[in-house]
């Protein structure tokens, strides 16, 4: 590039103004709201600020405070539990059911209906839904029980060893349909002729799946990890919903620990921390996949 | 259950050269695979049916009966108590409100989020600046970033403006936290539309705005359709936002509805709650049956929804 | 004649990448210049840059005398049509061809003139109520240039225009394209990847490679003297067959030895100093070959066997095996020969080509 601009040649700011103005709403929501409020929040996180936030810096206090509370850390137990358990039954579930809605079956929008609907509605409708079937008075364990096994007990949400599975059944059937989806259109992506060279070599169709088809889906994989990993760190409405973090604090989440405190407990510096530390899986886990997805794609002329 | 799939699906190509019997539409392959689907679907469907049957009974007849049996006498009260008496709090109008809050809530937010982003996919896709994928590539990020790291800037911000609390306020929150998918999406579509019909537009004289309403726009209609259904559900399905940004006049539905059936006070009407749960569900679940295919590839096409 | 688009010291960097160098053309007022190249060669960037579309990084654009280097593609007074049509689906062929004029805000009976006028030119009157995506490709392709032929433009720009129809309306459609040029003797700048339109279309060709301008000649003279190596070898289907060699003094003469063969260059007009020892490249085309009863006499004769042949109808393509190289041979398609049958040639020194090994230059 050349130092000085040519004559004629509109300056830097000018150039391409309509663009900028139009584009104003998202330059000021990417750096004022997404990068000026985290920076914010995680600068305040190391602030005494109580019922409003101020400036008063307190180093790491604040963190140590929130590791020597009790429902924090009940909440990040259950959060690694939840969340180990959602990736592993989310992959596998919407895989399987993609690949068996993959074998040129029939009825298959039906199927897909029924396996999708479930994602259109909100949490809290999952959460009061799954609440009524697992109440243990008149739900399942009342049904089991009617039907002779009167030792049956299954009540995940009266239960503190076991909440946090109760919450999880509901959250699998919100979340699969959308990862079978994603997992479909990724088969559907897979050239035809693969199938066909598996099948003239004799490769057993497990092997064509293992081997040679879901490494071919790694983009797939990795898109579906991203969603179903954001999606854990902010489980919120449905442990509202399903359970308000009871019974105790025994389903107790971290996004649920930071809205009791900035908005109820009057606790802004530990509603700060505690956002701060649920910001660090998502930065391990998204920051890296961005920038390999979103940089460095330009469209030549 | 991969290895059953495979040696049934071997046993029928290597049957086929020899000729025998022509295969059979009831193959043991079909069974499993049909099963799991159906086994699957069981699981899928249960929790619509026992909101539907327990909705309809008394409550006499659910403290009886078990939860999956149809109700003997069917009874639409429930419905009407949910939707015109049930209390949150001092006021006993049912979910009515919320419903109309919720209209009143997701119709604008669902417009200026979309024209909003519709501008910035098409200037995004044709208009690169200087910094304008950097821009994008935060925004993104962002759209990752759990709500509570920004919920409460967003307050102060919402406050500086003064609309902290009104239903202004809780648009623009729509649209700011909407903006990163929607976006992507936007850019996505423009960006695979042919650059040539850009470049002709160019020549033709178009502007930054004349090619966006006579060229672009007319083109995203399908893309259009897959946002709004995006956002519609979206929004209606809200909670946080509707907690944090608003006042309990202006709580939307799913708000008063978690009020409704999680209240501590009175007697628990399971059939009411129900009802009221369905009723929350049905403007989302409505969208999804009657726009079928857009809503799959909406989701395919924003498969990378915050 | 007067220069209608003049490029000056043109240059454009994508990120690390020059895909034009400094590049210089002069192109006359009712020129049909055709832009040739492969892919990657910068042909299209060039076009995109008079058109505007484009900024370079360096250089000057002028359009009829006028500095245009930084002005909109409206202002420039320039038509273009796209390889994919670039129709807009949304708007009919009427509403396609006056658009730009719309823009402009033009009185509604001049639009109305000025497509009428279009639509007779280009026999497109009936189709005008119609949708894009109710025309076929060649109609398609008609509305797109006269989406440009209503703005009563001073250039043409075509950017691969018939790249994307199918052999037999691309020949139809390529001679309307030169009755058009014929009519309305604007100037044209046309970009293509295919020889067989530059070489029909074009009063003169700029070969490109690597952002460069290799050759710019009319057709003929690039056809019989390409300036270097590549131009030889992008011209000309089958390719021209290179020899390569070595400068030898032969009976007072210069001649060409290559695997121990050598063919003298009685005949060749040489442009530059030739050198014994000098390393060198014969190039001759298929159809300078001449073979058995064509060899006339005073020829210097050569053996050679037929290893395989491609007959296509007018011609029979002949590849024939000659002391270490294969070489090709364009004989009338009524002349047949069966493989290993052992034949003569001779080569027309007075049309083959002479390089520098080193420089790939001409001699």
């Amino acid at each position: 590039m050349s130092v000085s601009a040519p004559e004629g040649r509109r300056s830097g700011l000018t150039r391409n103004i309509a663009a900028k103005i139009a584009t104003l709403p998202m330059i000021l929501t990417a750096l004022v709201v997404f990068l000026g409020g985290t920076i914010w929040t995680v600068v305040y996180s190391f602030t005494s600020s109580k019922l409003l936030p101020k400036l008063a810096f307190v180093g790491f206090d604040q963190y140590e405070r929130l590791w020597g509370t009790e429902r924090w850390i009940v909440s990040v137990k259950n959060l690694m539990i939840y969340g180990v358990c959602m990736l592993i039954l989310s992959l596998v579930i919407g895989f399987i059911l993609a690949a068996l809605m993959d074998q040129k079956i029939r009825f298959e929008n039906t199927f897909r209906t029924i396996y999708l609907y479930p994602f259109a509605l909100s949490f809290i409708v999952t959460g009061l839904v799954w609440q009524w079937i697992l109440n243990p008075e008149y739900g399942v364990q009342n049904v089991v029980r009617s039907l002779g096994w009167t030792s049956f007990n299954f009540d995940p949400l009266y239960n503190q060893d076991i909440v946090i599975f109760g919450i999880l059944i509901a959250a699998v059937w919100q979340g699969t349909g959308l990862i079978m989806c994603i997992m479909l259109a990724g088969l559907r992506g897979i050239d035809e002729d693969i199938w066909k060279a598996a099948r003239v070599d004799g490769i057993p169709m497990w092997k064509t799946y293992v081997f040679i088809v879901i490494p071919m889906m790694r983009p797939v994989f990795i898109t579906a990890l991203v969603l179903i990993g954001s999606a854990i760190v902010k489980v919120y409405d449905l442990v509202v919903a399903q359970t308000g973090g009871g019974p105790g604090i025994a389903s107790e989440v971290p996004a649920k620990y930071v809205y009791q405190n900035m908005f109820y407990a009057q606790n802004l510096g530990q509603g700060f921390a505690a956002s701060t530390m649920m910001l660090i899986p998502v930065i391990i886990l998204v920051v890296p996949w961005a920038y390999l997805e979103f940089s460095g794609r330009r469209r030549h002329g | 259950m991969a290895d059953v799939l495979n040696s049934t699906a071997m046993i029928a190509i290597e049957d086929a050269p020899a000729g025998r019997k022509p295969r059979r539409a009831v193959s043991r392959r079909n069974v499993v695979v049909y099963g799991l689907l159906l086994l699957a679907a069981f699981y899928y469907i249960l929790p619509l049916y026992v909101m539907i049957v327990t909705s309809l009974k008394g409550m006499p007849e659910i403290r009886l009966g078990n939860i999956f049996s149809p109700p003997v006498e069917i009874t639409f009260e429930p419905w009407v108590k949910a939707w015109a008496q049930a209390c949150t709090g001092l006021n006993c109008d049912g979910l009515s409100r919320g419903f109309w809050n919720s209209v009143l809530i997701t119709v604008p937010s669902v417009l200026v989020s979309i024209v909003v982003a519709s501008v910035n996919g098409y200037a995004l896709a044709n208009w690169r600046f200087k910094g304008s994928d950097a821009f994008f590539t935060i925004l993104i990020v962002g759209a990752f970033i759990p709500y509570q790291v920004m919920l409460y800037p967003m307050v102060i911000i919402l406050r500086t403006i003064g609309i902290y609390g009104t239903l202004t306020g809780l648009i623009v929150v729509h649209t700011v936290f909407g903006m990163p998918i929607l976006t992507l999406l936007f850019r996505n579509y423009f960006t695979s539309l042919p650059e040539e019909l850009f470049k002709a537009a160019r020549v033709d004289g178009a502007g930054f705005w004349g090619i966006y309403f006579h060229i672009m726009l007319p083109m995203a209609i399908p893309i259009m359709v897959v946002a709004m259904i995006l956002q519609v559900t979206g929004i209606w399905n809200d909670f946080l936002f509707g907690v944090v940004f608003t006042k309990p006049d202006y709580y939307p539905m799913t708000v008063q509805l978690n009020n409704i059936v999680n209240s501590v006070q009175g007697v628990k009407e399971y059939n009411v709650n129900m009802a009221a749960t369905i009723l929350t569900g049905a403007v989302p679940l409505a969208v999804y049956f009657l726009s079928g295919r857009y809503f799959v590839r909406g989701i395919a096409a924003g498969a990378v929804k915050g | 004649m007067n220069s209608s688009v003049n490029i000056k010291n043109l240059s454009l960097d994508f990120g690390a990448v020059n895909v034009l160098k400094s590049l210089d053309l002069d192109i006359r007022d009712g020129e049909f210049l055709v832009l040739l190249g492969s892919s990657g060669c910068g042909k299209s960037t060039l076009l995109n840059c008079i058109a505007g579309l484009l900024e370079p990084t360096e250089g000057q654009i002028f359009i009829k005398g006028r500095n245009v280097t930084w002005e909109e593609p409206k202002d420039r007074g320039i038509g273009m049509v796209f390889q994919s049509y670039a129709l807009y689906p949304q708007m009919t062929v009427e509403k396609n061809l006056s658009f730009g004029l719309r823009i402009a805000k033009m009185p509604q009976a001049e639009i109305d003139k000025r497509v009428a006028r279009a639509a007779e030119i280009l026999q497109i009157q009936p189709l005008l109520k119609r949708k894009p995506s109710e025309l076929s490709g060649g109609q398609r392709q008609r509305v797109a240039i006269g989406r440009a032929l209503v703005r009563d433009v001073d250039v043409f720009l075509f950017d691969e225009p018939l790249s994307n129809l199918d052999a037999k309306l691309r020949a139809e459609l390529r001679v309307e394209l030169k009755r058009l040029h014929q009519s309305l003797k604007n100037t044209m700048i046309y970009v293509t990847h295919d020889q067989i339109e530059a070489l029909t279309l074009a009063d003169r060709i700029a070969i490109m490679k690597n952002g460069l301008i290799q050759q710019l000649d009319n057709p003929d003279t690039i056809y019989n003297t390409p300036k270097n190596l590549f131009v030889a070898g992008f011209i000309g289907s089958p390719s021209m067959n290179f020899l390569r060699g070595k400068l030898v003094a032969n009976e007072g003469a210069l001649a060409v030895e290559t695997h121990g063969v050598r063919f003298g260059l009685g005949g060749y007009r040489a442009g530059r100093e030739m050198n014994p020892g000098q390393e060198v490249v014969l190039g001759v085309r298929p159809e300078h070959i001449r073979v058995n009863e064509d060899v006339r006499a005073g020829d210097e004769v050569h053996e050679a066997v037929v290893d395989i042949e491609e007959p296509m109808g007018a011609d029979n393509l002949l590849w024939l095996k000659h002391a270490g190289h294969t070489l090709s041979v364009r004989v009338n398609g009524a002349r047949r020969f069966k493989p290993g049958t052992k034949v003569k040639l001779a080569f027309d020194m007075g049309l083959a080509s002479l390089f520098d090994a080193a420089s790939e230059e001409r001699i």
